[in-house]
């Protein structure tokens, strides 16, 4: 590896960010995947049923003792739902409007993987020179937030090309309901960017590097709470999945699609629960810093404990998420309205006033 | 006036911010979601095997699919009255009487018998309406749950199949009743002045 010394700086830069695009890329796509795997497990746990307990590739019949234990975990069970998503027929009812119907999975699916490339998931590995994290950008909440508000064209757009009146009611329903818990999400960003004083992600993880009593969601749990309650709503989970809603619009605004289209809709939905993960991890919990300390890795082996405190952090996260799934029941569209508009907002601007008073207050 | 007003007590701030709520709702669930991933859970004890390998046992009285039955000398019961057909809702039954000219019952006293008679499994829901109408009790409800097919047609069982199925019922043989009681009145001394 010798050879790498001597390239060009630029032509490092590019190779670094090319390696971490791909291994981000395939840790969310692998994410994604057992996501949906401890989805169904916990929820058949939580329901006292069994769960996907059958799935085994052959030479899981050679491993005596593990093979049977991870097949009855459902370990191999996204292999074989990866496989049926790619064999299943790709149906395009002849009465959509097919442009759109086949761009809206795509434009549903890409913002949420966007918005992983400035999460900062790990200090340094290797040197000093290779943060990681793909870009770090100096708007990095800006740009999470540009990117996130595209993800609503995907599901209005895949309501509307649908041609049918489920999924149309299901896109209308996204369309007002991420727009408005956007805006209090986005303030309660605000007062978490007062305390820190810079929009740069990195810098705002290290801001809360130095322990566990450091991080923001000691600071403002106020702004902790309305993120993460609006962050399920961004991410139509339950209690807001009134967009997909299965009980009343069949299936929302995915009613028309089927094989690998669906599938994108569905991996989007799950990218989007892991970039909001991370995004509370970054803003709320320390990013990559662990309990105690957190200065930038010296070793390889600490900037890898690093990688591993964040994805942690993320895991909690993701439990959460489909821990509330399967215990609250959807609001009412009025109440979800009711609670953004007129308790979330409001909430969330005495928060930012509240702040900026007690900085405006203790600051020389 | 029969209706009673009753006062609800109004939420307290605490309880109408939905937390109370959320937190006994996250408590439950992880009490189902531990107890199940130590295997304490009767639902999901894997110990005895599982369903496909593991049938269960059906319970007496299970209403299964429905099957043609035999009386205990091999006659077919059934007297093509068509009731079963007309009361289906599913319309699964579909029944071809003899006719006129048709082969006569396999019995004695019995009129007909039907030429053909077929339900369609994939249009049957299991009611029992065939067998709480069927006044020749030759029709039942029996312990099968589970009838797969590889296509539509396979899953059209005929008056063949329906009665090898079926077996035999040890219940009573009303034409032979008939038959016994025609024939006593036949020997019975009438007394002629």
């Amino acid at each position: 590896m010798d050879f790498i010394r001597y390239l060009d700086p630029t032509v490092q830069f590019m190779l670094f960010s090319a390696v971490k695009i791909v291994l981000v890329f395939a840790v969310a796509m692998t994410g994604v995947a057992y996501a949906v795997l401890v989805e169904r497990k916990v929820s058949a746990w939580i329901q006292d049923r069994v769960g996907p307990n059958r799935a085994a590739p052959f030479f899981v019949h050679y491993l005596p003792v593990v093979g049977p234990f991870l097949t009855k975990l459902g370990i191999f069970q996204p292999m074989a739902d990866g496989l049926k998503f790619i064999l299943k027929e790709d149906f395009t009812p002849s009465y959509v409007r097919k442009i759109y119907f086949w761009i809206a999975p795509a434009i549903s699916c890409v913002p949420a993987l966007m918005t992983l490339a400035v999460i900062p998931f790990g200090s340094t590995l290797g040197n000093a020179n290779n943060p990681m994290v793909i870009a770090d950008l100096n708007v990095g909440i800006l740009y999470t937030f540009g990117i996130v508000s595209l993800g609503v064209y995907g599901i209005v757009l895949a309501g509307y090309a649908s041609n049918s009146k489920y999924p149309f009611l299901g896109g209308i329903r996204s369309s007002a309901q991420m727009i408005s818990y956007e805006i209090a999400m986005g303030m309660s960003v605000v007062s978490v960017f007062l305390v820190v004083g810079d929009l740069n992600l990195s810098k705002v993880v290290a801001y809360q590097s130095g322990g566990i009593h450091e991080w923001l969601i000691f600071k403002q749990p106020l702004a902790f709470f309305i993120f993460l309650v609006s962050a399920f709503a961004e991410t139509n989970r339950l209690p807001f999945d009134l967009p997909e809603s299965e009980t009343e619009l069949v299936g929302g605004y995915h009613t028309e699609y089927s094989s690998m289209k669906f599938a994108l809709f569905f991996l989007g939905e799950y990218a989007a629960m892991i970039g909001a993960s991370a995004m509370m991890v970054t803003l709320f919990l320390g990013g990559w810093t662990p309990i105690w300390g957190g200065a930038p890795a010296s070793s390889l082996l600490v900037g890898l404990s690093h990688i591993v405190w964040f994805l942690a952090k993320l895991g909690f996260f993701m439990v959460l998420f489909i821990w509330v799934r399967w215990m609250l029941p959807r609001f009412r569209y009025d109440q979800l309205m009711n609670l953004g508009w007129r308790r979330f907002i409001p909430l969330a601007l005495v928060n930012i006033i509240i702040t900026a008073g007690l900085i405006a207050l203790t600051h020389k | 006036m029969s209706t009673k007003v009753v006062d609800r007590t109004p939420l307290t701030f605490y309880e109408r911010s939905y937390l109370p709520a959320i937190l006994s709702g996250l408590k439950v669930t992880a009490r189902h979601f531990l107890r199940s991933a130590k295997g304490h859970n009767t639902a999901t004890d894997l110990s005895q095997g599982y369903y496909p390998e593991v049938p269960w046992t059906v319970a007496e009285g299970y209403r299964g699919a429905p099957y043609l039955v035999r009386d205990q000398e091999g006659h077919t019961k059934c007297v093509s009255c068509q009731l079963c057909e007309f009361i289906c809702p599913p319309k699964a039954i579909k029944i071809t009487p003899p006719g006129p000219e048709g082969i006569p019952s396999d019995r004695a006293n019995a009129e007909k018998m039907p030429r053909e008679f077929e339900i369609n499994m994939l249009r049957c829901i299991f009611c029992g309406m065939c067998q709480e109408v069927c006044p020749e009790e030759a029709i039942f409800l029996q312990k099968d749950y589970s009838l797969t097919g590889t296509s539509r047609e396979e899953m059209i069982y005929n008056k063949e199949k329906l009665l090898s199925l079926g077996g035999t019922h040890a219940g009573i043989q009303k034409w032979k009743h008939k038959l016994e009681s025609a024939q006593h009145q036949e020997v019975f001394p009438v007394k002629t002045h």
